[in-house]
């Protein structure tokens, strides 16, 4: 018998896989720190003042993403106004009114299925619904709505996955004492599921800023500056990534290097915020 | 406690469903009615959406079917819709949209299941703290910042070892390593993410006794890991890699550059087109139906993203029956 208990076995095979396994894992940092390290020498180059806060024009001959940021603000903030409510109410419907059966299994499904479509698809979708059958054409309100479906399914999961956390307790608690089911609701369970809802509106940031392929068609490629708040969200304009792909496609690396640096150092703050508040909420409960 | 709570579950949800003692006066179940309403609209809307986008992209999908024929646009090779016999035949792009995926699936899968086998099994917390982080942020980077890595990084490197391997050979066409591999290597990092961390989680749900046991027996902590942690989180792992499928097959904006997008059989060193990128490299110039040939392309790509659903919601199904 060789293998007793004081005699050890050396495996090879185990010190191949385990070589395999911490290979892999510094690969995957390894790319990252890459990512961010290339990104980063490449773009601070053009980060300037004039880069930040001017508008592309082709008379002086500058470029700059002043218009792209506005753009993505308004996009970022119609996108939430709707999407928000929407995706809160299908939670609470989801944890607090529905009954286990086909239409939680089906709306279930369903979310799956919209979280699993690739952003193109929406793309196309956008141009073809809310582009012509609503009128839209390509401007930022149908980039907008069409990144609702789009944000749809994260803001469900991770608001449902908070209200789960609120313990049942308090809603035995507060029915026991004769509230209403929408008035415990508004009192108890949305703030206890308060922090997990920021998390919810944070990703979604996170997924507008990041998002080119459904945007390309629905909200266009303008980057002016707006003339009047209202109106330019019936006007096409492009995000950062959107720019950044069309400098990309005519060639001048410089400035997309520069809007690539910008859009990793805001999902850099996304992804710090997003730890934050999910750790304050771990303490909390 | 345990034995009330249940009792008071039951008492609550009949109570709501009537009427609270609070709510005897009219506009408070006027006001709770109104607003269960609301969440139930609320709660539809996934359901309409996903009804709408199904049908809006048959209807606007099928036409060109019809128009140019089935067999030959799905089988037909040549793809040249502004010629002046115009030709569409999509067969090349959808290979190639599925040998890449597959290629990227083969890359991205070992290292990913092996990143989570590392940070589930054998990372120490610190170690964990730093990889976990880094992989969020990985799967948080736009998808366009990988396209420009990708076109400045891999297609050079590409492209020298493109003119070693082909400076003999005629036939070739230099891409300046603009190819089927480039947009296979963006692909497999991007895929990365979603299978570390969906099959993190499941090895995380292994219980601990299975690994003990394992390893009462004897078995090394290798052993234990590949055949019995591994094995135990099936399910997961095989969810993951259907994710990282869905993840690759639908990403356009990453590779539209990167894969030299034109339509040529997807061998390693061609240059080739994808599904996603011919719509995102066609659509802003297409007109009639050509336009409608895109749209077919769109409908092709979201016929497999729902096969992928489906086989994932089935696959699920069947690890909740199984517990």
């Amino acid at each position: 018998m060789n293998n007793g208990i004081c005699r050890k076995t050396t495996r090879i095979s185990d010190y191949i896989l385990k070589a395999l396994i911490y290979l892999s894992a510094i690969i995957s940092v390894g790319i990252l720190i890459c990512i961010i390290g290339y990104v980063a020498f490449r773009g601070i180059g053009s980060i300037s003042w004039s880069f930040l806060s001017t508008v592309t024009s082709e008379i002086n001959n500058t470029f700059g993403i002043l218009g792209n940021i506005v753009n993505t603000l308004y996009i970022i903030i119609i996108t939430l106004v709707i999407a928000t409510p929407i995706g809160i109410g299908a939670a609470i419907y989801l944890t607090e009114y529905a009954k286990p059966g086909k239409t939680v299994r089906l709306i279930e499904f369903t979310t799956e299925t919209l979280s699993g479509i690739p952003s193109i698809i929406y793309g196309l979708f956008g141009m073809v619904f809310f582009g012509k059958t609503l009128f839209l054409g390509t401007s930022i309100l149908c980039g907008c709505l069409t990144l609702t479906i789009m944000v749809l399914p994260l803001i469900v999961r991770t608001t449902q996955e908070a209200l789960r956390t609120v313990p049942e307790g308090y809603r035995t608690g507060a029915l026991g004492m004769g509230a209403a089911k929408w008035y415990m609701i508004r009192t108890i369970i949305l703030p206890s599921a308060l922090p997990g809802i920021v998390t919810a509106i944070i990703l979604s940031v996170g997924r507008i800023v990041g998002e080119s392929a459904a945007l390309l068609f629905t909200a266009g490629s303008g980057y002016y500056l707006p003339k009047a708040l209202f109106s330019h969200i019936f006007k096409s304009g492009g995000t950062l990534t959107i720019q950044m792909y069309l400098s990309m496609e005519r060639g001048e690396f410089d400035s997309a290097f520069g809007i690539a640096f910008v859009l990793v150092v805001i999902v850099l703050i996304i992804n710090t915020l997003t730890k934050i508040i999910t750790n304050k909420m771990k303490k909390g409960a | 406690m345990e034995k009330v709570l249940p009792i008071l579950k039951r008492i609550s949800k009949s109570s709501s469903s009537d009427r609270s003692i609070m709510s005897g006066k009219g506009y408070v179940s006027f006001m709770e009615q109104l607003m269960e309403c609301v969440f139930t609209l609320c709660g539809l809307s996934a359901v309409a959406a996903v009804a709408a986008i199904t049908i809006y992209m048959i209807i606007s999908g099928t036409p060109a079917i019809f128009k140019v024929g089935i067999t030959e646009m799905l089988f037909g090779t040549v793809w040249a819709p502004t010629a002046a016999e115009p030709s569409f035949g999509i067969a090349y792009i959808v290979l190639t949209s599925i040998i890449g995926t597959v290629m990227s699936i083969v890359i991205g899968v070992p290292i990913g299941l092996m990143t989570a086998v590392f940070m589930s099994e054998m990372a120490e917390k610190r170690t964990a703290a730093i990889v976990k982080p880094a992989v969020e942020l990985l799967a948080g980077i736009p998808s366009i910042v990988y396209g420009l890595l990708g076109l400045l990084i891999i297609n050079p490197a590409m492209g020298r070892i493109e003119k070693i391997l082909f400076s003999n050979s005629e036939n070739h066409v230099m891409n300046g390593g603009a190819n089927l591999i480039s947009a296979v290597l963006v692909l497999s990092i991007m895929i990365l993410p979603t299978v570390i961390n969906v099959s993190e989680t499941s090895l995380r749900a292994v219980p601990l006794s299975v690994r003990q046991a394992s390893l009462a027996l004897g078995a090394t902590k290798i052993q234990t890991i590949f055949r019995v942690t591994i094995p135990a989180a099936k399910s997961g792992i095989i969810t993951a890699v259907v994710l990282g499928v869905g993840r690759a097959v639908g990403e356009a904006m990453a590779i539209v550059l990167v894969s030299g997008n034109t339509v040529n059989i997807p061998l390693p060193f061609n240059s080739v087109r994808f599904l996603t990128t011919g719509i995102v490299s066609e659509m802003g110039y297409a007109s009639g139906l050509h336009r409608e040939t895109l749209f077919t392309i769109g409908l092709v790509l979201f016929v497999f993203i729902m096969i992928i659903n489906i086989v994932i919601n089935f696959i699920l199904e069947g690890g909740d029956k199984n517990e």
